[in-house]
């Protein structure tokens, strides 16, 4: 019997807003414990929120870009449930009205394009984060991520494998860092993603009981918790047993999901209009605002990529999978690079650098400006390629741009004939036996002295000049 | 003897000491000894700030002095409901819940009074968390009616007002989510005065209903309440439902005639169940206003008796939310028993609220619990919408409505506590009010045999508390009897 | 019927994290029976063409900017704790199943 997932996928982004959704405390991730709070934040008696702007914004723009309907009036209502970390002992979120609704998505699976509906993205807070690590019989709470504003990303239960899940995540993560709404770390949790999964008979309109997957660390643990999932549904059904509507987390270490049965009673939240709030009234003035301010977002990005800088559609894909990425080599491209070996030094030992150094290229201590020198030093033949790979690292630990580097450390090209000369005659009186062999007419004996050549320079020997002085005295003497 | 300063009104004691007849010192210490003389018998006052007043008098008489200081309230000592936070003492809504609760900040309204010169004697007793009407439900003491103190002040705000009438405050700070201020008031025989909602920042204020709760004055006489309102109206950022409209000169409301003032009598209000003394003094007061020039119509107001449902269920709602916040973790009562965290919360929430607000809770968790919003929180806020628009309507007939604050006089300690719809139902001219959104003050029409004060009660039009002051005090300057002070001493 | 049983009092309870004793039920469930049953006062009316009062004024879009503004020092946030290590506010054991 033949059975296909029904999956839905719930993605919560933290916005990386200066100030938190409903005060003025910061956002900042690395604070110590309880050092970004503040009356409202820790829900105090007698104080009130006050809507951030920017988050509403925000909220807006991912709406826009995920093809939703802006809502013309929407409203923040209370959401209701006690837990330690949740300073108020409700939330403050959208229940009928949220900020947008009825968008999609269209990702790239296997080559095929497939559109999931976005069913809506609603504004809410963060909550704080509990520690259970402090020793002794108490847990710790920490509110400086109380109050952080939040989008909910909410799908249609339009996907069908873990793979098409990990396509939606990815590409969704990529789109929301291009719009620089979210930091979208996953370590640090400013994304999160939930998946309800069933499974039915193909053909069948009903769908089966769904359970939901939570505190999954990163989209691969999501893709692994949804394929086990699946197949654990089945089996279940295959055994002519039911599945359970519950809760599940992912165990990374055995590889399964497992029940997170609740004791609680049936969640009934009792949502009700946040008093304290006026309504969100959205023109499509403003609207029309915010989108003429959305950035170039990465498939556009990759079709300019080919188009203007005549990259191959790899390189542009590449080049654009961040925009911080893409950002950087247009730089340096502004900064006087030609396009396509700017692309291959980004790509190739740039990447290798940020990736053996765990880096993003954010953080990267070359400023563009300074690899176009480089590029530049190179196309002028001042530098060799070989030098410039020994650069690059000596650039990337110390941040010195590279004419500074090259003084330094007399790396510039020799390129001085009579200077080159007198080396040649040197390496071929050092070397008597490969000399004869290639007047011999074994001229396969040039390379070992080329070779000779440029280790008595440390490299810099112009080597195209190397050859042919060398060729040059070989021939004088015989 | 020296001087009967706390007799003064605030604008008398204020314009004394800027005039330099006396000093904020002197003043303070005058209302500290009459506290120390009559509080024990009236328990108005939860805590009372002696030293700290002290040192803000002198810091008052320096500023004077040096930089010619001009608030418009310099040298007024004023007490403040303890629910209102604060930064000195503790704010504690009268609760075992937030028993030594200390506010890491000032409610906007204790800041704009502290900026006008304000002297701060305490705070004043309160029914638990504001939900009541005859402050019996405070978990700290009793405080009892300075005209008779075998019966109740009123409530919540029973200590306010019970401060003012038995001059240990100038003024004070209440707040109102069905009546009250303005019920209080009337039991104590003081100006109370509501506004509109959003005329005043809510923050600061421990909330208990917050489309409903505003905050206002206690004064004794009409220019205390235009002089106070002035003080604390105006938008706030730290609240989004303060409206950002020009506050204006209130004061230029007094002094003025009313002649041709359309005054409506809502009939629904003047039934058969208004009976006796209370009837007599507002019909009397009716009686004044016409003398002076206003004219008297009959106004509709046809979903009155829908407006105690609607009432108790939006506040309990929203108070079930609000008040979910005490919880043992962040501040307050933590019970000692708790092991788990399951205890943490049920223990610390029924062992730190009273019987009145678990109720409460316990009623606004069920209407708006699964299968019930739609049939009563829903439904109530459709009816308030209706509440809203007979207003709206009445209001195109007349320009202020007068009614009886209260049914009845205060009444005897202990003596309606048994039946909570009972006690429920005697709100019913208060209510409608904080429905509509509109203000509401109430102010004395005399008194009954027994020498308990009677409230008249006047609503305006939104944002229209000029009208409000401007026949209240027309009113105040030709009722024709002496409120005197209480027999306390 | 009565308006309210016993069991409905234990579930909202519930919700609202408040416990109470058998006699408190009991009472709880009368006297907010009587006041529920009043509330159904309600149905009298009409309401289907009626817009509910959401917010008692009627604005809108009243927002903050993102600006950052001081936070309380920790000791301040901390300061009515019912317990802590100076750092965290400590609550009992906080366990998946709660």
């Amino acid at each position: 019997m033949d059975y296909e997932a029904v999956i839905g996928l719930e993605v919560h982004v933290e916005l990386n807003t200066n100030s938190k959704m409903f005060c003025g405390c910061s956002t900042t991730f690395h604070a110590p414990p309880n050092t970004c709070v503040c009356p409202v934040c820790l829900g105090m008696p007698g104080v009130l929120p006050a809507i951030n702007r920017k988050a509403v914004e925000y909220g807006i723009a991912v709406g826009l870009v995920l093809n939703c309907t802006i809502s013309k009036w929407s409203k923040m209502d209370r959401k209701n449930y006690f837990y330690p970390d949740l300073a108020k002992n409700y939330q403050i979120s959208q229940y009928d009205l949220p900020l947008a609704y009825g968008g999609w998505l269209d990702v790239e699976v296997d080559g095929r394009t497939k559109r999931i509906g976005i069913t809506r993205a609603h504004l809410e807070e963060d909550t704080a984060r509990n520690t259970h690590t402090l020793g002794g019989g108490d847990s710790g709470v920490d509110f400086n991520r109380s109050g952080v504003p939040l989008l909910e990303i909410v799908t249609e239960p339009d996907i069908r494998s873990a793979q098409e899940a990990y396509a939606y995540l990815t590409l969704l993560k990529q789109i929301l860092s291009y719009l620089g709404v979210s930091d979208c770390n996953m370590e640090e949790g400013s994304l999160r993603a939930e998946a309800n999964v069933s499974v039915r008979r193909v053909g069948d309109p009903k769908l089966g009981v769904k359970t939901e997957i939570k505190n999954v660390a990163s989209f691969s643990g999501t893709y692994k918790a949804i394929e086990y999932e699946i197949a654990r549904q089945i089996s279940v059904l295959s055994r002519g047993e039911s599945v359970v509507q519950e809760t599940r987390g992912w165990d990374p270490d055995r590889g399964i999901t497992v029940s997170q049965r609740s004791k609680e009673s049936a969640h009934d939240y009792r949502y009700f209009p946040e008093p304290d709030l006026v309504p969100i009234a959205v023109n499509d003035e403003w609207v029309e605002k915010i989108r003429a301010s959305l950035p170039e977002l990465p498939r556009a990005r990759k079709q300019r990529f080919v188009t203007q800088y005549s990259l191959s559609e790899y390189d542009a894909g590449v080049l654009t999978t961040t925009r911080a990425m893409a950002e950087y080599f247009e730089e340096t491209v502004r900064a006087g690079a030609p396009p396509k070996p700017a692309a291959n030094w980004i790509m190739g030992d740039l990447q290798a650098l940020l990736t053996e150094s765990k880096q993003e290229i954010s953080s990267c201590r070359i400023a563009p400006s300074d690899l176009a020198e480089m590029i530049i030093l190179i196309e002028k033949g001042t530098i060799s390629g070989k030098i410039a790979k020994d650069l690059l690292p000596e650039m990337f630990a110390t941040g010195s741009p590279p004419d500074k580097l090259i003084k330094e450390k007399n790396l510039v090209q020799l390129s001085d004939i009579s200077e080159l000369e007198s080396i040649a005659r040197e390496v071929i009186a050092a070397n008597p036996g490969p000399a004869a062999d290639y007047r011999a007419g074994k001229t396969k004996a040039l390379g070992f002295l080329v070779g000779q050549l440029m280790k008595a320079t440390q490299g810099r020997a112009n080597p195209k000049l190397a050859n042919e002085l060398l060729i040059k005295e070989l021939n004088k003497i015989s | 003897m020296a001087k009967e300063w706390f007799r003064l009104t605030a604008h008398e004691i204020r314009d004394a000491v800027l005039g330099g007849a006396v000093s904020a010192e002197e003043v303070t210490r005058s209302f500290l000894s009459r506290i120390e003389q009559v509080d024990s018998k009236v328990c108005a006052y939860v805590d009372v700030w002696r030293d700290a007043a002290i040192s803000r008098a002198r810091e008052i008489d320096a500023r004077i002095r040096k930089e010619g200081f001009r608030g418009a309230l310099a040298g007024v000592p004023i007490s403040i409901k303890d629910v209102l936070c604060t930064k000195q003492g503790y704010t504690t809504c009268c609760s075992k819940i937030l028993r030594g609760y200390r506010s890491p900040f000032d409610a906007t309204v204790v800041e704009r009074l502290w900026e006008a010169g304000a002297i701060f004697l305490g705070k004043t007793n309160m029914d638990e968390f504001a939900m009541g009407s005859s402050t019996e439900n405070s978990a700290v003491q009793l405080t009892r009616n300075p005209w008779n103190l075998d019966y109740v002040p009123g409530g919540s705000s029973g200590g306010s007002a019970a401060s003012v009438a038995a001059d240990e405050a100038a003024c004070s700070l209440g707040s109102d989510t069905g009546g009250s201020i303005r019920q209080p008031a009337a039991c104590c025989g003081c100006v109370g005065l509501k506004p509109t909602y959003g005329r005043v920042s809510r923050y600061g204020l421990v909330a208990f209903a917050s489309s409903l709760d505003q905050i206002g004055p206690f004064t004794k006489d009409v220019e205390d309440c235009a002089l106070m309102l002035g003080t604390i109206a105006g938008r706030d950022p730290r609240d989004s439902t303060s409206v950002d409209l020009p506050v204006p000169d209130y004061c230029q409301a007094l002094n003025k005639d009313i002649k041709g003032l359309r005054v409506g009598m809502p009939r629904e209000y003047f039934t058969e169940a208004l009976g006796g003394e209370v009837r007599e003094k507002i019909e009397e007061a009716i009686r004044s206003l016409e003398k002076l020039g206003a004219e008297v119509v009959e106004v509709r107001l046809p979903h009155t008796e829908y407006a105690i449902a609607v009432y108790y269920i939006i506040c309990t709602a929203e108070a079930s939310a609000n008040l979910a916040r005490f919880d043992g973790v962040r501040y307050g009562y933590r019970s000692p028993r708790a092991t788990d965290m399951r205890q943490m919360y049920h223990l610390s929430r029924s062992e730190g609220f009273g019987p009145e607000v678990r109720r409460r809770i316990i009623l606004g968790t069920y209407v708006l619990s699964s299968g019930y919003y739609d049939a009563y929180y829903l439904k109530a806020q459709k009816v308030r919408s209706l509440i809203r628009q007979d207003f709206v309507k009445a209001f195109e007939m007349c320009d202020v409505i007068v009614t009886p604050t209260s049914p009845t006089p205060a009444f005897r300690i202990g003596e309606k506590t048994d039946d909570p719809l009972q006690m429920y139902l005697s709100d019913i001219y208060t209510i409608s009010v904080n429905l509509a959104a509109i203000p509401g003050l109430s102010m004395p029409c005399g008194f009954t045999k027994g020498g308990l004060p009677v409230g008249l009660q006047l609503l305006g039009k939104h944002f229209d508390e000029m009208t409000l002051l401007r026949v209240a005090d027309a009113y105040e300057k030709n009722r024709g009897f002496d409120i005197g002070h209480p027999p306390i001493n | 019927m009565p308006k309210l049983t016993v069991k409905d009092v234990e579930y909202v309870a519930e919700l609202a994290h408040l416990t109470l004793d058998g006699a408190t039920k009991e009472r709880l469930a009368q006297e907010l029976g009587s006041i529920l049953e009043y509330m159904d006062k309600l149905n009298e009316l009409d309401t289907s063409q009626v817009e509910p009062m959401m917010h008692a004024l009627e604005m809108t879009n009243i927002f903050r900017c993102d600006e950052v503004q001081p936070s309380l020092s920790r000791d301040v946030a901390l300061q009515n704790a019912p317990k802590t290590d100076g750092e965290y506010f400590l609550v009992p054991k906080i366990l998946d199943t709660e």
